[in-house]
């Protein structure tokens, strides 16, 4: 599971929708591999708009990576700062959550991930 | 300048919303002048050769792209065209080593033949060598016959193009991602001619992110990352994305060198999704926390050779003890959640709803449905107001088709309110048991044949 997927995702309990607690999901135990990618800029470059940058910040706090600025770079600052590229795309796609849990923060349940493979599906009494 | 494009004359439908949708991808104008479904040759216009070059370079259905110097209904009509049109171009190829060759589509020219008409060409002047193999320059004459001029005795073709070759198409590329030679496949993969056809449909591209929610081996996924863009997939079951030992969905990729435009794929219900999705109305232009993905292409299940299931309990009064139990045991690890069976209409509108919530503007929704070909029980094209449809494909079998229906995100402002309000009203959940929820299941397991009205 990649950092920028984690980003996309929140509880699946209907109830945490309206919830502001239920994204991101925090990630609990996490046991972190780094693929190595060739960054595409222009990748993220598109993504960038995509992204609550909050809660990167948040998630990328809780993995242990440094903090990010405050503000989000825009676009024309992305494409001239090398070393913010290289940074998120560490970050967003050469980080991968091998093994562990998705929490969230407003019911608490647990998303387990193994094999990088998280698994979303609830129980009857969740649906 | 018109070019002449020579199509596969295979999956007919699908190949105008094809390159129509590789112009949008590649930004080029591109104009049709001439096509139809029964012929492989399309006259186009484009803004250049190298516009030209760009446009079909990923075309799965496009076989080669020339330019046109001439068409008419016969030969004469050709070379008139040739004549009036082309003059200054014959120079540059005075010296340069050619050849002339035939396409002939529904019959075949005899060698005489071919020298004769060839022989009405002298007057280009083209005086450099002669190459059958790998000439500098090929000059094509094609001709579209009827079907069976030969025994009904008709000697000329219904129509000519002659143009000059300049480059070849993408056929080749089903071959490589071949489900024969792909290491992990199921029943229902995709075959990667139509996967790749899919992903061309619904603009994959590089740096965009594409999303199939029911992913299984990841044939859709596999044809987007094969364009360059980022692939995410889900399905609601994780025994088809884990696959077994070196069979897995990440597998795949890694047979084919893509690990790198493999985004995330994970277990998921359609009906309970974790992505985060814009309330309607909301997001899409740039900003804080907009809507995902570029594309969002599948095949959902049919619910013929695989059953229709999301989340839940079918008669929580029939069976009581399924929720506590569920209560009880959901935290350990080997639990598997109840499903339910569920309809397919339903599911094909869940599937709009989810791509208008999460589609960037103009983003596209290109998605798989069956229908049987008897008009009556033909399965209509689902709507939804925050999108409009594109194109629909059909790829017809005896008594069935499926149809491939793109559809692509409207901007918000051009949504009609009324339309939504309306449509929440209409939405109801008809039956519960398989059948009832499945009207091509019910048609596909009573042969497709009508009901039969009693006699009295």
């Amino acid at each position: 599971m990649k950092v920028l997927t984690l980003n996309f995702l929140t509880c699946a309990v209907k109830d945490c929708k309206s919830s502001n607690n239920s994204f991101p999901l925090h990630p609990k135990d996490a046991e972190l591999v780094y693929d190595d990618l060739e960054i595409n800029p222009q990748l993220l470059v598109n993504v960038l708009p995509r992204v609550d940058w909050v809660a990167l910040r948040t998630t990328s706090t809780e993995l242990g990576f440094p903090e990010l600025p405050e503000q989000p770079p825009t676009v024309e600052e992305l494409e001239s700062d090398e070393k913010m590229l290289q940074d998120l795309h560490k970050l967003l796609m050469e980080t991968q959550i091998m093994e562990g849990k998705l929490v969230c923060g407003n019911c608490g349940h647990e998303y387990a991930i193994r094999e990088g493979i998280a698994n979303f599906l609830l129980p009857s009494h969740l649906v | 300048m018109e070019y002449l494009i020579r199509f596969s004359q295979s999956h007919e439908t699908f190949r105008l919303p094809e390159i129509q949708a590789l112009a949008i991808i590649e930004g080029i104008d591109l104009k049709v002048i001439s096509y139809s479904l029964e012929s492989p040759f399309c006259i186009v216009n484009l803004p250049s050769e190298d516009a030209a070059k760009r446009l079909i370079q990923r075309s799965i259905l496009v076989q080669t792209i020339h330019e046109l110097w001439g068409a008419g209904l016969t030969l004469d009509d050709v070379h008139a065209a040739v004549r009036s049109k082309t003059a200054h171009l014959w120079p540059q190829y005075a010296s340069c080593s050619f050849k002339f060759s035939f396409d002939s589509y529904q019959s075949s020219r005899s060698g005489a033949d071919k020298v004769r008409i060839i022989n009405s060409f002298a007057y280009l002047g083209f005086a450099g060598p002669i190459k059958m193999s790998k000439p500098d320059q090929e000059f094509i004459l094609f001709e579209d016959w009827i079907l069976d001029s030969t025994p009904l005795g008709i000697p000329d073709p219904k129509a000519y193009f002659f143009g000059r070759y300049f480059a070849t198409g993408a056929r080749d590329l089903p071959k490589k991602l071949d489900l024969k030679k792909r290491r992990y496949i199921s029943t229902t993969s995709m075959d990667a001619e139509l996967a790749l056809i899919t992903a061309n449909i619904a603009l994959a591209a590089p740096g965009k992110l594409m999303y199939d929610p029911f992913v299984g081996t990841g044939s859709f996924p596999i044809a987007c990352a094969q364009f360059g863009a980022l692939a995410f997939g889900s399905d609601i079951d994780g025994r088809s994305i884990r696959g077994e030992g070196k069979k897995t969905l990440k597998g795949n990729f890694e047979q084919y060198g893509l690990v790198g435009n493999l985004g995330s794929v994970f277990t998921a219900d359609l009906t309970n999704s974790p992505i985060r999705k814009m309330a309607l109305g909301e997001g899409g232009e740039d900003g804080a926390r907009g809507r995902v993905f570029d594309g969002i292409l599948c095949d959902p299940p049919y619910g013929v050779r695989e059953g229709l299931r999301v989340l839940g309990v079918r008669d929580p009064e029939k069976s009581p003890w399924i929720i506590p139990k569920g209560i009880e045991m959901y935290k350990q690890s080997d639990f598997v959640p109840p499903k339910k069976p569920y309809s397919f209409l339903a599911m094909l509108d869940d599937i709009l709803q989810f791509s208008a919530q999460t589609l960037v503007d103009n983003g596209r929704l290109s998605f798989w449905m069956p229908t049987a070909n008897d008009e009556e029980q033909e399965i209509p094209v689902p709507t939804h107001p925050y999108l409009e449809i594109v194109a629909v494909c059909t790829q017809v079998f005896s008594k069935w088709s499926r149809r491939l229906i793109t559809y692509r995100r409207l901007p918000n402002a051009q949504v009609d309110p009324e339309a939504m309000k309306a449509r929440d009203e209409t939405r109801e959940l008809l039956g519960k048991t398989v059948d009832e929820l499945n009207p091509f299941r019910r048609a596909y397991f009573s042969k497709f044949e009508t009901p039969m009205t009693p006699a009295n």
